[in-house]
Formats: C-alpha cells, sequence, structure tokens
C-alpha cells in the first residue's frame, strides 16, 4: 500500500512539474551579438594604403606600416581572428582565395605586435579541409605563427545580425571569441552582383542556408558588413580573378594585380578595388547602399589615402 | 632470468592485437588529410577472396591484391591462421564470444564442439564464385574484410561522433546506415548463441581459406598415446574443429589454446609423428555441392533479367569519377565502402535496390547530402579492386594532355522550381558554385514583367551540357532544400558509351 501511495504522488508531482500548454518544451535560444572590433579613428594617419610590389610580405609591411603600424591595431597579448576568403579547393595561381602569403604576412605582423593567439578561420564552400590545404593558406598561416580553426557541425551560433533583412543567423563561433578581426579578401568577379571584395567576404562567418542570400545579394552584404566591423581590411590585389568567378579555375581568368591595398574603410577599398575588374562603383550597388548606412565613403579619392611601390 | 620460449598462443594473441589495431588505424588514416600514403587499403587487398572473385569476373588481379599471395601461400603450409590472427571481423567476433559466454567447462566443450551446420559456409562460398564466374561479384556481401569496413564507415565511425569523439569535422550521414549497423550489430551479438557463430557458419573467405588449408602439413596432431579423451581441448576452441577427435583441418584457424588447454601434453602444432591422430577431410557433401553449383546457374539468369542500371541506364545511379562502365563495376566492387569513408563530401552513399539487386551497397552520389569536389580523386586511390580506376586530377578535370574532364552525369533545370524561373526570384546560386572554367552554367539577363507589370530584370540560368561534368555542386548548393530545381542524372556520363544524349561530332 505504501509503495502504491508512493508511486502515485511521485507520478502526480511530476505531472504537475511537468504540466504545460505547449506540446515541445523548448529552451530560450540565447542570441548574441557580435562586438565592434574596430580601434579608434586617427587623424594621424591615411585611412586608405595602396601599395604596389611583387613581394606580398613586403607590400603587406608598407601597406601597414603607412596606417601605423600593426601596433596600432593589435595590442599585446589580444587575440586575433585573421579571415581570408578560402571558399574554394583551389591553387593560389588560380586566384579563387586569397594569397597565402598575404595571409601569412597579416599573422606574422600579429605576432610581432604581440598577439598572444592567432586564428585563422573561414567558411569554405568546397570542403574545408581541401581548401584550405590547397590554397596554400593552411601552411602559410601555421609558419607564420597561427592556427587555423575548421568550424565543425556544432560551430555555430545564433547571432543577431540587426540588419534590416538579416536578423538571427548561425555564425562562426570563432568570431565570438576574439578580441580583433581582420578581414583579408581578395578582388574577384563574381556574377550576380559584379564583385566579390570586402564586404562580400563576410558571407564566409555565416553557416546555415546562406546561398538564400543571394535572392537579396545586396541588402544582405550591407547588413553583414554592418554586423561585422573589422579592426583592419587587407585586400589582396596580387592576382585577380577577371571573370568566371567567384570559382575561376582556368589561369586564363587571373590578371596579375601586383597590388595589397590596406584600409579602415571597407566601401573605399571595394570602390578603389572596381577598377581593376574594370567596373564602377554605380554599377555595383551595395557600394551606395553601404555609404547611405554610414559604413564608408565610395569616392575614395576624398579621403586620406596614400600609395607607394615597394620592390 | 631464465629464458621461457613463447607460447604459440601468446604469440597469436599479440599477432591479434597487432592487426586489430593496424586495422582500426588504416580505417581512421582513410581521410584527406592523415592518408599520406599510407597503403589504407592493405587489409582488403590482402584477402584472397578479393583477389580470386575479381578475377572471375574481369580475368585480372588488380595492383595491390596481388598482396593476397602473402595471405594464400602461408594458408597451404599453415593452416588457416587468418580467421583468428589477422581478420578483424574474427578478431572481434572472438572478443565478443569470450565476453558472452563466462560459462561452466562442460558448456563451453559443448559450444565449442563441431556442428554439421559448418558446412553452410562451403556452400555459400561455391555460389559466390559460380556468380563470380558470371560476371556478378556478390562476394562483398558476407566477406568479412569488406563487411567490416563498410559497417565501419557507415556505422561505428559515425556513431562516434555522435557519442562525442570528433571522428569527422562534419558528421557523415547513410543512406540505410542502420541497416548496415543492424547486421554488424547482429553479426557480434550472434556470439552469444553460438560461438563465432559468423566465422563458423557463414563466412565465405573462411571457407576459402579452409580449402587451401586442407592439406597444410602444419597442423594440430594429437598423440594417441598421451590423449586420455578428456575432451579439455575442445573449451577454448576457436574453430570448433574437434581437436579431441580427428581433427577437421579445414575449420581449424591453428589458434593454439588447445596446446595449452592439454593437461598430458598430447597436442602440438607441426608435422605428423609415428602416433598422431588421423585427420577429417571437408565435410562438404559432393552431391549438396553439385545441387548448390546448378541451382545457383540457374537462379543467376533470372536474377539477370530483374532491371538493374547495367540494362537499363538509371537517373539516380551516379557513379564515383572514373568507374567502370555498369556490368564492368558490378563485376569489380565489392561494397566495402572504402570510397564513402574517404569521400570529404559524404556524397558517396551505399546504393539500396537504385541499381538493382546486385548493386546493393555500392556507391552512388547523392547530391542532396554532398558533391562531387572538383579536383578530388580519393576514392580511386582508397579502391582495392579497381571498380573506381585510380585516376589523377589531370585525367578527371581534362587538362592536357586529356581531351575531356571526366563526366558523372548532366544537369538539368526544374523550371517549375527554379526562383528566377518559376518566381521571378534572383538567385543564380549554381552558377556561382559551377567549377567549371568557363562555367557549365550561363545566364540571360531578361526583362519579365512581374505580378503588378512593371519590369524586372532577371538573370535566368542555363545548362551547357557539353561543359558540364555532373559534378552535382548545383544541386547541393541549391536553395531548394528539398528537391533541388536543378538535378543531376547520369545521362551523358564519361563511363558509358550508350547513356548519352547529344550527338557526337559537329556540323559545318
Amino acid at each position: 500500500m505504501g509503495a502504491l501511495a508512493g508511486v502515485a504522488t511521485g507520478a502526480g508531482v511530476l505531472a504537475w512539474l511537468a504540466y504545460s500548454d505547449e506540446p515541445v518544451r523548448r529552451e530560450e535560444a540565447v542570441v548574441r551579438r557580435l562586438p565592434d572590433f574596430r580601434v579608434p579613428a586617427s587623424t594621424m594617419h591615411p585611412v586608405l594604403a595602396v601599395v604596389h610590389g611583387t613581394q606580398p610580405e613586403a607590400m603587406v609591411r608598407e601597406a601597414i606600416g603607412r596606417l601605423g603600424g600593426m601596433g596600432r591595431f593589435v595590442h599585446k597579448g589580444e587575440r586575433v581572428l585573421v579571415k581570408p576568403n578560402v571558399g574554394w579547393d583551389r591553387q593560389p595561381e588560380q586566384a579563387a582565395n586569397t594569397n597565402p602569403e598575404v595571409v601569412g604576412a597579416v599573422v606574422r605582423l600579429c605576432r610581432e605586435a604581440g598577439a598572444s593567439t592567432v586564428w585563422v578561420s573561414d567558411v569554405s564552400l568546397n570542403d574545408p579541409a581541401r581548401s584550405f590545404a590547397r590554397s596554400g593558406i593552411q601552411a602559410a598561416a601555421r609558419g607564420a605563427g597561427a592556427e587555423v580553426r575548421l568550424p565543425g557541425a556544432n560551430d555555430f551560433v545564433a547571432t543577431d545580425m540587426g540588419g534590416s533583412l538579416l536578423r538571427v543567423w548561425p555564425v562562426s563561433r570563432f568570431f565570438h571569441e576574439i578580441d580583433r578581426v581582420i578581414n583579408v579578401p581578395i578582388v574577384k568577379h563574381h556574377s550576380l552582383c559584379g564583385c566579390t571584395l570586402a564586404m562580400k567576404n563576410w558571407y564566409g562567418v555565416l553557416g546555415g542556408r546562406r546561398n538564400q542570400l543571394h535572392q537579396d545579394i545586396h541588402t544582405s552584404i550591407v547588413d553583414l558588413a554592418q554586423a561585422v566591423r573589422p579592426t583592419l581590411t587587407v585586400m589582396d590585389a596580387v592576382r585577380v580573378l577577371k571573370r568566371n568567378g567567384p570559382t575561376g579555375g582556368s589561369l586564363d581568368d587571373v590578371a596579375i594585380g601586383n597590388t595589397v591595398v590596406a584600409g579602415l574603410d571597407e566601401v573605399a577599398i571595394d570602390a578603389w578595388s572596381l577598377q581593376l575588374l574594370g567596373l564602377t562603383p554605380d554599377r555595383v550597388r551595395y557600394l551606395a547602399m553601404g555609404q547611405e548606412r554610414g559604413l564608408g565613403t565610395v569616392d575614395w579619392r576624398a579621403l586620406n589615402w596614400v600609395e607607394s611601390q615597394v620592390g | 632470468m631464465r629464458l621461457v620460449p613463447l607460447k604459440l598462443r601468446t604469440l597469436r594473441r599479440w599477432w591479434a592485437v597487432f592487426f586489430l589495431a593496424l586495422f582500426l588505424f588504416l580505417l581512421v588514416v582513410t581521410d584527406y588529410h592523415r592518408m599520406q600514403g599510407w597503403q589504407t587499403s592493405l587489409l582488403l587487398e590482402l584477402d584472397p577472396l578479393t583477389a580470386l572473385g575479381g578475377l572471375l569476373t574481369s580475368g585480372t588481379v588488380y595492383k595491390g591484391l596481388a598482396l593476397a599471395l602473402i595471405v594464400l601461400v602461408p594458408t597451404l603450409l599453415f593452416g588457416r591462421f587468418f580467421c583468428s590472427w589477422v581478420c578483424p571481423l574474427g578478431i572481434m567476433n572472438q572478443i565478443a564470444s569470450r565476453l558472452f559466454n563466462r560459462r561452466r567447462p562442460a558448456q563451453e566443450q559443448e559450444r565449442n564442439a563441431y556442428r554439421p551446420v559448418f558446412a553452410l559456409k562451403y556452400y555459400l562460398l561455391a555460389a559466390l564464385l559460380v556468380l563470380a564466374l558470371w560476371g556478378s561479384l556478390q562476394i562483398g556481401l558476407l566477406d568479412p574484410i569488406a563487411l567490416t569496413v563498410r559497417s565501419f564507415t557507415a556505422a561505428v565511425l559515425p556513431a562516434l561522433d555522435r557519442l562525442g569523439a570528433p571522428v569527422h569535422l562534419h558528421p557523415p550521414v547513410f543512406w540505410g546506415g542502420a541497416l548496415i549497423a543492424g547486421l554488424f550489430l547482429a553479426i557480434l551479438a550472434a556470439n552469444r548463441f553460438m560461438p563465432r557463430f559468423f566465422c563458423r557458419v557463414l563466412c565465405p573467405l573462411g571457407a576459402l581459406l579452409g580449402v587451401l588449408s586442407r592439406r597444410a602439413p602444419f597442423r594440430i596432431q594429437r598423440d594417441l598415446d598421451k590423449c586420455t579423451d578428456c575432451n579439455k581441448c575442445l573449451r577454448h576452441c576457436q574453430g570448433a574443429c574437434d581437436p579431441h577427435r580427428e581433427l577437421r583441418v579445414a575449420e581449424c584457424h591453428v589458434c593454439m589454446n588447445c596446446l595449452e588447454d592439454c593437461p598430458e601434453d598430447a597436442l602440438h602444432y607441426g608435422l605428423a609423428r609415428p602416433r598422431s591422430s588421423a585427420h577429417l577431410p571437408i565435410d562438404v557433401s559432393r552431391r549438396r555441392l553439385v545441387e548448390t553449383v546448378v541451382g545457383t546457374a540457374v537462379a543467376f539468369p533470372m536474377l539477370r533479367s530483374s532491371v538493374s542500371a547495367s540494362t537499363v541506364p538509371t537517373a539516380p545511379v551516379i557513379r564515383p569519377p572514373g568507374s567502370l562502365s555498369e556490368d564492368e563495376f558490378l563485376g569489380r566492387c565489392i561494397k566495402c565502402a572504402a570510397c564513402m569513408r574517404v569521400c570529404p563530401t559524404n556524397v558517396l552513399q551505399p546504393a539500396l535496390l537504385e541499381a538493382g539487386i546486385e548493386g546493393l551497397w555500392t556507391p552512388v552520389l547523392v547530391n542532396r547530402i554532398g558533391w562531387c569536389e572538383q579536383y578530388c580523386v580519393l576514392c580511386g586511390q582508397v579502391c582495392p579492386t579497381g571498380a573506381i580506376r585510380r585516376i589523377s586530377v589531370t585525367e578527371k578535370s581534362g587538362q592536357p594532355p586529356h581531351a575531356q574532364p571526366i563526366r558523372l552525369g548532366t544537369a538539368f533545370y526544374d523550371h517549375g522550381r527554379c526562383l528566377p524561373w518559376a518566381m521571378h526570384v534572383p538567385c543564380i546560386v549554381c552558377e556561382e558554385m559551377c567549377p567549371t572554367s568557363p562555367k557549365a552554367i550561363w545566364y540571360e539577363v531578361a526583362q519579365v514583367p512581374g505580378r503588378d507589370g512593371r519590369p524586372i530584370e532577371l538573370k535566368r540560368p542555363y545548362v551547357e551540357p557539353k561543359l558540364c561534368i555532373g559534378c552535382g555542386i548545383c544541386e547541393n548548393k541549391c536553395p531548394v532544400e528539398d528537391l533541388p530545381a536543378i538535378r543531376v542524372s547520369s545521362v551523358g556520363e564519361t563511363r558509358s558509351t550508350t547513356n548519352q544524349m547529344l550527338l557526337k561530332g559537329s556540323s559545318g
């Protein structure tokens, strides 16, 4: 009898605790926002440095040096994430991914500035292991003292992008575990929006079905650029993918650009890069949209910019 | 310190531990990053049944399959050692038998005595070899190495991911994987009811090695003068080969347990001595063997009259790059799933009945799950039998001196589902993903009237069939999730001369 009463009481308590008007118990999802990775603006230094040459390492050093040196952006003990474009299972010569020497140079500068940790990460479109290995970025990053972080299936966290189109999306958790972010895109042709440059490179923070973003590609690019504010942008134009982008595949699609652009204004950097693809700002809608949102200036000539040649 | 000669049983145990560890190691390194030149298919290649099956179907011993001689020749001399010394499934079955069967000595002796049902494996072997002779390779269904690699690929390793031990960056899923897992668990569980059930009753490789070991001069010998008929030698006998009576040589795994269990020192392994007992031949009746062979020979043409991908080209039967033509492919593929283990995108899936009954568990591409990475040729590197040829990236992508890339099929638009075609929504993700240069997917810029009559500018995609390689990345990345608006079917595949649609050659 006692046992029976015990079971009945237990069942009653359980039913009382578990009773719900909802068919399924759901935890309140934790939605995070990305921090602002920028450093304070400085009137002492230019916001855009264009460097021509043939030695990627020297060009990157010169460009960042012109902006005030890496010490201005990365402070001792900070954790830095370097975000190249490593979308594709392609070799460096095919110019579908950021030049590995440019990535290596950025990593080395971060290390020299005293960064405690440097991660190199991207959300690739081809198999990530193959993309990082064959782009040469894995070897360059490791050689320069960075750790390559490939996001796995469980490495995405719900993040409020705060955009007009993009609200809560899964974002690679590595971007939430870092103090500074350096954007290292490459100049490439892209059929739907004309070009993929610095702002478009933020597609690579997203997981989920990001291919839906093509349905309103300009708004998504601007939303992403608004959600991820990098510390610094280093544009690789050593090789330029002129057509058949963003995948390329043939050396006929590649032109030699021999240029690196570093800067703090993604809109201006993108606007500058257009000339390498034979485009003008009026043909790339997301640039004007970015300027409207206050993300930067399309007319890069109006900014404090410098141009130089090394080697 | 006194030097004790190593007991043969101890040697066998270390040997087994080594080979089980080697099997697991090679399976784990069957991966883009870890392969680094390892002979990942070594155990599959050591398997004489794979070599013999392929020899019967296609007249060749392909590359590494010649390694089977390393197992075959010693078996002729030393007996069926493979089953308890090398075979990963045999060793796992043995461990399972020991775990499940802690019994009193009399019961264990009874469980390890020979039974007539053990002869079944010889008839199965005969049936499988007759099928192979007719061109249908079905040994992989039961071959223990292929079965174990398949089970670990499709069931055990992915399960480890889900239990929290990350083996893969993205835990793979497999079409009908639960069936493969269930059969594997059933094989292990069967040891609860009959120790080494699979090895003793079903294993066609064990049967083949048994036949080969029939005249092995080195074997377990029983001294008739010393033996007191205590039957203690039966207790841990792995092959159930009756060492207490006239030994059934073909059943004996030379596990050496009986040597240690004999209190009278009446057993030894080696050549016969003057007072050694006689031995029994294989327990196969000639009449039943003939029945089996004739039955298979009669049933086979009926099997072939059922529709398969080799008789009627079948849209979803898209084979890995470098695969032989369907007929030849089915004559080489042992369903080991090594290709599925190494595939970086999980696109290779074990077929159920898509390719016909003979094609069960052979690899097909399911582009909803993955796609064929343009510069990846790993499946051909690990294929032990050459069902998928060992091609280079140059050959696959059609760079000189190769005139054409290897095509797996052709992509087709479903205009009723494609966003720009059916719903005036911009998209062309497929065009972005298309890896060929120039891209096989191109688009026209169209002005179309919207619902309110105002013109909308849209990019509407097309496939250029001469450029499409059928890799399926367009299908995989299409935002129309459940049934993509662009889908690849096998037509146009390089490996087939008949499954084509375009007129070859060019006019004026």
